[in-house]
């Protein structure tokens, strides 16, 4: 089923502040591997110029992520959620994530576009903190496979 | 932001040191937790061929997250990575046979850029596939 174009440039309300906090940073950095002292030490983040322990680059995904849903159960839209697949993403940073932020996601549809039978929608959440500063954008491309096969 | 490396110590086609990550179920399981992205074909081997994979694979967050990585050793702070986008072109296959996965990643200094950025082009590879594409970060050095 084709997507209602009229939906491209949708706005969705903010959500409510998301809040970082140093052992949910080191949770992800843990899961990843990652040993960078930045995320788990403030005194070596503070080295860096860091107010707090800074976050890894992909965490602000699982928020951005989940301010997505709104778009992606929105019933209006009709996404069939169960056949979609995560195509690309793209983040843009002007400071990185770090302990202490409270974070709020305003997502948008950016396009909808329809390619032998699949859907593909692009959502793109616009990262403030609580001051108002942008933190970062996230670019999410989701692709909702068709449901017979059609095509590559 | 203090990054380790100097703008002009590199030029287009500099190499970042490449790294190789292993993955395994557990590694996935770990993820799935701290991410908060619990689909079961991360997990959940019989879920994942029903619906048409060759086996549980791993988050595609997670292959993005471990490739960066190769950018942010060489970079020193994180905070370097000023944008950072990938596709995802093929699954890691993680096979729960103790051993996992492995994803290699190299990168280099595709172009040198004003202001002290430069672009950094990533290939990220498991099983001999290509599991990303268009991997691309920008990287603002000292």
């Amino acid at each position: 089923m084709a997507l209602d174009q009229s939906f491209v440039g949708r706005t969705y309300p903010p959500t409510a502040p998301y809040e970082v906090g140093r052992e949910k940073i080191r949770e992800f950095a843990e899961a990843i591997g990652d040993a960078n002292p930045a995320y788990t030490d403030p005194e070596a983040a503070k080295e860096l110029g860091h107010p707090d322990v800074i976050a890894p680059p992909t965490f602000v995904f699982a928020i951005t992520f989940k301010a997505a849903g709104q778009v992606i159960e929105d019933p209006q839209l009709g996404l069939d959620y169960s056949r979609v697949v995560h195509g690309d993403q793209k983040f843009a940073y002007t400071r990185p994530v770090r302990a202490g932020d409270r974070l709020a996601v305003t997502s948008t549809i950016e396009a909808i576009k329809s390619m032998a039978g699949n859907d593909i929608l692009d959502i793109r959440g616009e990262v403030h903190d609580e001051t108002g500063e942008h933190v970062v954008t996230a670019w999410t491309k989701l692709v909702s496979r068709a449901p017979e096969e059609v095509g590559p | 932001m203090t990054a380790k490396i100097a703008y002009a110590e590199v030029e287009a086609g500099t190499e970042l040191p490449a790294r190789t990550f292993p993955v395994t179920r557990a590694t996935l399981v770990q993820y799935a937790g701290a991410s908060g992205d619990f689909n079961p074909i991360h997990w959940n081997e019989k879920f994942a061929v029903e619906v048409g994979l060759p086996d549980v694979i791993a988050h595609g967050m997670f292959t993005m997250a471990e490739a960066i990585r190769v950018v942010t050793d060489w970079a020193g702070d994180p905070a370097a990575v000023v944008e950072y986008g990938v596709r995802f072109t093929k699954p890691v296959v993680v096979p729960n046979d103790g051993v996992g996965a492995l994803i290699e990643v190299s990168a280099k200094v595709a172009a040198k850029l004003d202001d002290n950025l430069v672009r950094v082009d990533l290939t990220a590879t498991s099983a001999g596939q290509k599991v990303l594409g268009m991997s691309r970060a920008v990287v603002r050095l000292a």
